[in-house]
């Protein structure tokens, strides 16, 4: 059983003049170890026309406890993308990691359709200096829809270990609508691929590694996986496909699952061990990305109303 | 030495007369399964447009007759596919469409047609497969066979499947860039190769085959490849990316040869194909297609407006001279 640290929330994007005081939410917390600070990713939400928004990529640098802000972007990590572009509506999430010297970024680019709102899919971005700024490598993605995950390819996380790139995502399994409703809802689940160059990837496709435990209608995103003490443990966020804005019942939690070979994964959300901070989090817990800063694991992760009112964080006690 | 063709006319077109409410509108794309008795030739087509002038695309079939190509022996009484589910890359059309025989299955990859905001569509490449000797197909998965990568974005699109010394090859357009012409985004697209020993995973040459002639934004299309007197041959159609709904800047065939399917030389001044002074292909020339038959060589192409009216047929009057002296 994991034991946790609440730090309560670390961060609000209202109280923060982010891209030009437009901004709002602050989704998708994902951290690196920039040495001398922790630097977290996140995706705020800015308004393009009514109903819809576009999300953009940013950091805030904190110092190496995670107590105070140093510092925070104040321009796009990105160009704008090009016209058609799988990304043009959009990043969201985005999943920073260290590879020699540079920092990758693997996107969720949003391309707005007619029939569904939406389809996605995995772009690469490459930062040559230290993650303050990114390029688009190549204008399409790195990981899409293929014969067997017709759409939805996105919220890639990616992790370098034992030689190999790893990368778990969610793929499409289903757009419907459901009997009270005329809109339709997707409903994904978390898949595997690997690389060697973090670029070529080869998908297992279309085997969900992680098991339902709400039953078929279990939508399942932005996994994140560390290594501890041997063992690889995975967090994720899972929800019903339906019904799942308002009704806190059936909203986001964080589930966790544990494997020793990255083949096999065994789900067991009772020993993560997580519960709501307060009420900013009482209804809703989402999006965590579970990471190492300094000498400590932390879990970063959104609360209620996917993450408007910014971000919080747990740090591991024990094991 | 150039092509000369013999034009024969439209064999196959729209009409009233077939009463089939999905075949009220173009003929395009065709191309082409032979048989004992007859040449199959499937094309795409459209039923009348929806509330928002919008249109779908079907692909069905004709049988000529394999002994005058200009007979209509059949025409199949349904498309050969269904749209595509809900959210998947197919669900508003398959356009186009090329068959090939696999020992007693029939292949396909096909055009699949998404609706799009910021732009009008996007368009994927699928892979179905029929065991009724091609007269109805059905989807080998709901997504497409060739993902989207960083050097091909978008608008994959107007497959030809072909076999050749014993490895599939499949010849498409990859989309480079949207543009805006005339407030409207247009496509701009270049021809692409990709080969494959199973049919499911393929290594792409992820280079443009053909250079570009007339100007930068070039369109390509229709890449249509043959092997034949120790060479391949590739006739294709090319336009201007702005305009191009008129004579002026509209549709075009072209050739290129190569001997080893990488490296390609262009030539389109040896096509041979090109405008009639008045007809119904008076304006422009595309999506050819060319058949191999009881040692003659046909090319099926369409006219103005891109196959509304029907596809038609010309005859090649030299190909001893034309193939070998390229």
């Amino acid at each position: 059983m994991f034991s946790w640290q609440p730090l309560g929330k670390l961060f609000e994007p209202q109280a923060l003049n982010l891209l030009g005081n437009q901004a709002e939410y602050a989704q998708s917390p994902q951290l690196i170890d920039l040495g001398d600070r922790l630097r977290v990713y996140f995706c705020s939400r800015i308004r393009d026309k009514p109903g819809h928004y576009i999300s953009h990529p940013q950091w805030v640098d904190f110092t190496p406890n995670l107590k105070s802000i140093i510092s925070i972007s104040s321009s796009p990590l990105l160009p704008p993308a090009s016209l058609g572009a799988f990304d043009e509506h959009g990043i969201f999430p985005f999943n920073p990691i260290l590879h020699e010297g540079q920092v990758y970024a693997y996107t969720c680019g949003w391309s707005r359709r007619v029939s569904v709102p939406v389809e996605t899919a995995t772009g690469l971005a490459i930062s040559r200096d230290g993650g303050n700024t990114f390029e688009r490598y190549g204008s399409g993605p790195v990981l899409s829809p293929s014969l067997n995950e017709p759409y939805l390819v996105g919220d890639s996380f990616v992790l370098h270990t034992h030689g190999q790139f790893h990368m778990w995502y969610m793929f499409g399994t289903a757009w419907h609508r459901s009997a009270s409703s005329n809109t339709p809802e997707r409903t994904y689940k978390i898949g595997h691929a690997v690389s060697d160059d973090g670029i070529n990837w080869k998908k297992d496709e279309a085997r969900q590694i992680i098991p339902d435990v709400i039953g078929p209608l279990e939508s399942q995103a932005l996994p994140s996986v560390i290594e501890l003490n041997g063992r690889f443990h995975m967090v994720f966020c899972y929800r019903q496909s339906f019904d799942f804005r308002h009704n806190h019942a059936r909203s986001y939690r964080i589930g966790y699952a544990f494997s020793d070979d990255l083949e096999s994964w065994t789900r067991d959300d009772k020993s993560l061990n997580l519960h709501s901070q307060g009420d900013w989090d009482s209804e809703m817990m989402c999006y965590p990305n579970i990471c190492r800063g300094g000498q400590s694991v932390y879990l970063l992760y959104n609360g209620n109303h996917f993450g408007r009112n910014g971000f919080g964080a747990f740090k591991l006690m024990s094991p | 030495m150039m092509f000369k063709w013999q034009k024969l006319g439209i064999v196959f077109g729209p009409s009233a007369k077939w009463d089939r409410p999905w075949l009220k509108e173009f003929a395009q794309a065709p191309s082409t399964i032979v048989f004992d008795n007859v040449v199959r030739v499937y094309f795409s087509c459209r039923p009348g447009p929806d509330k928002q002038g919008q249109y779908v695309s079907r692909t069905a079939w004709v049988d000529l007759d394999r002994f005058d190509l200009t007979r209509v022996v059949a025409v199949a009484d349904t498309p050969v596919m269904d749209l595509g589910e809900l959210g998947t890359f197919d669900e508003f059309g398959i356009y186009p469409f090329s068959a090939i025989k696999n020992g007693e299955e029939v292949i396909a990859f096909y055009g699949g047609w998404t609706r799009c905001q910021s732009v009008p569509f996007n368009v994927g490449i699928g892979f179905a497969k029929s065991d009724d000797q091609g007269r109805s197909f059905y989807r080998t998965g709901k997504g497409p066979i060739l993902p989207y990568t960083p050097e091909e974005p978008f608008v994959l699109s107007g497959p030809k499947i072909r076999r050749f010394h014993g490895r599939w090859q499949l010849f498409y357009i990859a989309g480079t860039k949207w543009i805006i012409s005339e407030g409207n985004p247009e496509p701009v697209y270049r021809i692409r190769s990709a080969s494959s020993d199973d049919l499911i995973n393929w290594t792409r040459s992820s280079h443009d085959l053909i250079p570009f002639r007339i100007e930068e934004n070039e369109a390509q299309a229709s890449p249509d490849v043959f092997f034949s007197h120790g060479r391949y041959h590739m006739f294709f159609c090319y336009r201007y990316s702005e305009g191009y709904r008129g004579k002026d800047f509209g549709y075009r065939i072209g050739y290129a040869t190569s001997k080893d399917l990488i490296k390609w030389e262009r030539n389109d001044c040896k096509a041979g194909l090109d405008v009639s002074e008045s007809g119904w292909d008076s304006e422009m020339v595309s999506y050819p297609h060319i058949l191999q038959l009881d040692g003659q060589v046909y090319m099926f192409y369409l006219g103005n407006q891109v196959g509304k009216r029907g596809f038609g047929l010309a005859r090649l009057l030299n190909p001893d001279e034309a193939l070998v002296d390229v």
